[in-house]
């Protein structure tokens, strides 16, 4: 079987994701392509959760909606997912807590009689699932021992005696040698992104779907060499990390929409005190509360616009974890070289997915920190010089010999306060004079990507994680998929030569309105069709396929 | 000391009486002082927010970052984060600290990040021409209270003992040589130092005649006694009925400062050996 689906449920509390965790850990070193999908409502206890493992033999960054396996740690798992079960596939479940068609096996005996707490059917269930997987009892002994450090003895035996009641229960895959891959999420390949940049600072204050980034670079923090604050809101995230930055450390704060508001005072005062700063936004449905742990593309426009006052910024879409990996560095790259606010646009399908990280290709190699400009030591150091391309050199306080002067008021070249009509003109000037060249600069950049049939007459237009399935999508039917990855400057040249040929071109994407159709309808590309879907869930393959086979008619 | 020239060629746009010069004559004595006494000159920060009295990083020549309006707590908070070297003072006006940034104010004492803090309260915008404060009397007769503000004024001395500053104190832009003292001692003190000042609005809420018959330096108080602090704090409570105003360092603690105990000894803004994140990913696998 080489290309197959495990669905795992339970309630809020069972420890579901950490099991799909497990198994896509396992199915990475097994060398497949793992593309985990971690579904749980805004809760602690109760609920419905479910992790949706896609194994494949070649690259997939999206899922079917079809299992091959479903593990059922409660009732509902079998009565909300059977219907995904293709016609051989199998049904696994805890005998001991309801009755279901398939195959029982008594979790909570095993659990028990190991003397172990009711989550560790978790452990059982992850013993079965490897069993079903053909694996040998040493591979899972070693992973148990590796991944419970807590009571590793009891989960030792529970996994045992699981494994063995699981008989010859299998799955059928193939399980012949290949290379592992490394698998991450979105936010942990921004993270590590932002750090190969050079990130020293992190700051965040908790918000679905972006809490992930700061719980992972605060884990690792003495390893990555960079350090992580959580203060008391998002308001003081973003100030300190402009204070941050016009003192010489590479700051980057993470939040969804909702936080991301209040930080828009703070993306006009980067903007005006020219202080380098990644924002990244991790969309989840809107507006306001909106649906926290679900997924969206809702804010394109709220990152394109936020803060007051007319300047640059520079706003990257990542589509899966190597493009945020490389496309986070280049933002913060990008944001030092210019001395503008960049931002990091992911949602929820991106930032909490767990896909595998391509180590091979030239790009994630090369990702490093490239300075800014940097003051030369000559003469009276004016920190908004006003030079040839509009970037000034940079000073921070504790050089000697300069006093650096930043703010948020209009301002002559040292930094004092200005309301004169000529020295307002000639900074606003000095300001946008950065354009130019940083247009220039995304020409010469990846900002548009195409997959797919080159010669396809029918183009999907898409952005973001969307683009997994698109992908999968044109190539069965066929077509091109055109995926803009720098959004401002907008790429209208690129993508006017991407999308070239096409004679029809449909707009895919998780919203409501297709804000990125419309987008690049603005800079005179024509959109015909648009595929939307605004219900907190992400693209199918099988799913946009029938859409697209729809509006292909 | 009189050989550092800290002034610069801003227009000075204060009023004339305005309690902001006895302030800004205090910070370039205490950033003398301290220069005096080993500080560098370029090691030396100053942060403010929006209001007359954050005109005052326009007025020194240091290194200086003029912040947004409530968020001077959090700007040098990242100033300090960034580079643990640099001896960081913030200014901002009771509107900016006490109203609009209320919240940074307390975090910031709460985790002893070490900074300085100097609140000009002249307890009225000015800036916005005569609204109320949250450390304006009941009744003040501003601009958008014109029946009076029905509001009792806040006492900052007793939110700050309670939000665990680690240095209290109160000065009077009328006594400058104890206000550039407190500054000084504010600086040299590691940890949240938090500096209350007294300051007359000349055109919205001329106080001067008030603070000079009511204000009086602290004597035999033991500031590392918390209670007499709390006690001491209570003598007024920013109403117009005063007795006394008692001026000086309230309560003083030593206790380990917010980036002393996260930043690891690290210089964040300086040059150093990084990770080698390829590696790291491989190591994931």
């Amino acid at each position: 079987m080489e290309d197959f689906t495990i669905l795992i449920g339970g309630k809020a509390g069972d420890g579901i994701r950490q099991i799909g965790g497990l198994v896509a850990g396992l199915l990475g070193k097994l060398g497949y392509h793992v593309f985990f999908w971690d579904d749980y409502p805004s809760l602690i206890r109760g609920g419905h959760n479910f992790s949706l493992i896609r194994a494949c033999r070649c690259m997939i960054q999206a899922n079917t909606s079809d299992v091959d396996l479903i593990v059922a740690l409660n009732e509902d798992t079998i009565n909300n997912h059977k219907w995904r079960l293709k016609p051989k596939g199998k049904v696994v479940y805890d005998a001991d807590a309801f009755e279901a068609e398939g195959t029982g096996m008594k979790f909570t005996s095993i659990v028990k009689d190991a003397g172990g707490k009711p989550i560790m059917r978790n452990t059982a269930a992850f013993a079965t699932i490897g069993k079903m997987l053909g694996l040998e009892w040493s591979v899972l002994e070693e992973l148990v021992n590796t991944s419970f450090k807590k009571e590793t003895e009891t989960n030792l035996a529970i996994a045992r005696a699981a494994y063995e009641q699981a008989g010859d229960a299998t799955l059928n895959i193939e399980t012949g040698p290949a290379e592992p891959l490394p698998l991450m999420t979105g936010n942990e390949a921004i993270a590590l992104g932002a750090v190969a940049a050079g990130l020293d600072l992190y700051i965040a204050y908790p918000m679905t779907p972006s809490t992930s980034i700061l719980h992972f670079l605060a884990a690792h923090e003495e390893e990555l060499g960079v350090v992580t604050y959580h203060p008391e809101n998002e308001i003081a995230a973003a100030v300190t990390a402009i204070g941050g930055a016009y003192a010489g450390a590479r700051t980057m704060v993470g939040s969804a929409g909702g936080g991301f508001a209040l930080m828009a005072e703070s993306v006009s005062l980067a903007a005006q005190s020219e202080a380098p700063v990644v924002f990244v936004v991790s969309q989840r449905p809107g507006p306001s509360t909106g649906v926290p742990t679900y997924t969206t593309q809702g804010d394109l426009n709220f990152v394109l616009s936020a803060g007051h006052g007319e300047f640059l910024r520079f706003v990257v879409a990542p589509g899966d974890v190597n493009e945020a990996y490389e496309l986070t560095a280049l933002a913060m790259n990008m944001a030092w070289e210019y001395q503008i606010p960049a931002f990091v646009l992911t949602d929820k399908c991106l930032s909490e997915s767990t896909y595998c990280f391509e180590t091979d290709g030239p790009e994630a190699k090369e990702v490093r920190k490239q300075d800014g400009l940097l003051w030369d030591g000559k003469g009276e150091y004016k920190r908004y010089l006003d030079t040839k391309n509009g970037v000034s050199p940079l000073a921070f306080p504790g050089r000697a010999g300069a006093i650096v002067k930043g703010t948020s008021y209009e301002h002559d070249e040292a930094g004092i306060t200005t309301e004169l009509p000529e020295a307002i003109t000639a900074m606003q000037d000095k300001r946008m004079k950065k354009r130019p060249e940083l247009i220039e600069d995304v020409k010469n950049l990846e900002a548009v990507k195409t997959y797919g049939k080159a010669d396809s007459d029918v183009a999907l237009l898409t952005w973001g994680s969307t683009k997994g399935a698109c992908v999968e999508v044109a190539e069965k039917l066929g077509l091109k998929v055109v995926q803009p990855v720098i959004l401002e400057p907008f790429p209208t040249e690129a993508l006017k030569s991407a999308l070239k040929g096409a004679r029809k071109t449909i707009g895919v994407e998780v919203n409501v309105t297709g804000c990125l159709s419309d987008l690049a309808s603005c800079h005179g590309i024509e959109v015909h069709e648009k595929i939307l879907k605004y219900d907190g869930r992400h693209f199918t393959v099988d799913e946009l396929q029938k859409r697209v086979e729809g509006v292909m008619k | 000391m009189s050989e550092i020239n800290l002034n610069t060629y801003a227009e000075n746009t204060w009023c004339k009486g305005c309690g902001n010069f006895g302030i800004l004559t205090a910070a370039q004595e205490a950033i003398k002082k301290l220069v005096a006494e080993g500080y560098p000159l370029e090691k030396i920060a100053i942060a403010s927010g929006i209001g007359c009295s954050s005109k005052i990083v326009d007025y020194i020549n240091v290194n200086s970052f003029y912040s947004i309006h409530g968020r001077v707590p959090p700007t040098v908070t990242g100033i300090k984060l960034a580079n643990k070297d640099l001896s960081v003072i913030g200014f901002t006006g009771d509107g900016d600290g006490y109203g609009e940034g209320l919240a940074h104010i307390i975090m910031s004492a709460k985790r002893n990040i070490d900074v300085t803090m100097v609140i000009h309260n002249n307890r009225v915008y000015g800036l916005t021409t005569g609204q109320f404060t949250p450390t304006s009397p009941t009744n003040f007769p501003g601009k958008s209270t014109p029946r009076g503000s029905v509001e009792h004024p806040l006492n900052p001395l007793e939110l700050m003992l309670a939000a665990g500053a680690t240095f209290v104190a109160r000065g009077y832009s009328g006594k400058t040589d104890q206000l550039a003292n407190l500054i000084v001692e504010g600086v040299k003190h590691k940890g949240f130092a938090f500096i209350d000042v007294l300051q007359p609005c000349f055109t919205f809420f001329n106080t001067y005649q008030f603070y000079n018959k009511k204000v009086y330096e602290l004597e035999g108080h033991d500031a590392s006694d918390l209670e007499a602090a709390r006690t001491r704090a209570r003598e007024w409570n920013y109403d117009m009925e005063a007795e006394k105003i008692p001026i000086g360092l309230f309560y003083r603690v030593e206790r380990p400062s917010y980036d002393e105990q996260v930043l690891r000894g690290l210089i964040l803004a300086e040059e150093r050996k990084r990770s080698d994140i390829p590696a790291f990913i491989e190591s994931r696998i």
